[in-house]
């Protein structure tokens, strides 16, 4: 064991900014890997990102396809309506056959892994939301000087 | 085998599986500060069980269907780390899934 006591444990900050689907799942399984290898983890939820833990949106963030140069199909068919939200239904499925949980079922596993979810003061105030509307698993809603605070000694990754 | 003529590899992780024993696995335990219950083996046989079976060292999640022991018990059996210390005890390699 590497634990000689004077080392300081490792911690990982994790800022989530975007919400759609394919942006969520980075941030998420980055965080639960950290716990997994005995890593203290947090998260701070902030603008789009906020949707990840938004109760009325937690269960339907969609695909980004436009404007995204990795999507598997040309941009102008991307953006008709009903496209991104089929992709989505695909990539669905796709993930549920790699047993890859749903983000409401991964939140609650980072929860139940011991990880730190937070939402961003100033972007709730934006979209005019409170603490109710997020998800029970967020712990607290913070500034991000206070995010800051928190994250002394740590590694940060913005996604 | 004893823990002092086990090899690991640089991880810590059981050089040689055949050199696994239940024995060792108290042993690997103690020294990380865990005493292993009925709870525990049930955790640590379904890690190896899926290891023999899928060649593949399981993540957590994985493990914790198999188990049946959810995700909020195993951080508690295993606290600080639980996918590697599992993976340590029971005598299988570094997990090869990130759940």
């Amino acid at each position: 064991m590497t634990d000689s006591g004077t080392e300081k444990k490792r911690s990982l900050s994790v800022i989530c900014s975007k919400g759609s689907f394919d942006m969520a799942y980075p941030g998420l399984i980055l965080a639960n890997a950290a716990r997994m290898a005995g890593v203290d983890a947090r998260l701070f939820f902030t603008f789009w990102g906020l949707d990840i833990v938004n109760k009325k949106k937690i269960d339907h963030l969609h695909l980004n396809l436009v404007g995204n140069p990795s999507a598997p199909i040309p941009a102008m068919i991307a953006g008709l309506p009903g496209v991104e939200a089929l992709a989505t239904v695909q990539m669905r499925k796709e993930m549920e056959r790699l047993d890859i949980p749903p983000i409401r079922e991964f939140v609650e596993m980072l929860d139940d892994a011991g990880a730190d979810l937070y939402g961003c003061q100033m972007a709730l105030d934006m979209f005019k939301l409170t603490k109710d509307d997020l998800v029970p698993q967020v712990k607290d809603v913070l500034t991000a000087m206070d995010f800051m605070d928190m994250s002394e000694g740590a590694q940060i990754i913005f996604i | 085998m004893s823990l002092e003529a086990v090899q690991t590899d640089p991880e810590g992780y059981l050089a040689n599986s055949d050199d696994w024993s239940e024995e060792l696995a108290k042993e690997l335990a103690t020294q990380m500060g865990i005493e292993l219950t009925d709870e525990h083996w049930k955790v640590l046989n379904s890690a190896r069980a899926i290891e023999a079976e899928s060649g593949s060292s399981p993540g957590l999640r994985k493990i914790s269907k198999r188990s049946e022991t959810p995700i909020k018990s195993i951080y508690k059996l295993f606290p600080d780390g639980p996918a590697k210390l599992i993976a340590k005890i029971a005598g299988i390699p570094k997990p090869k899934s990130c759940l």
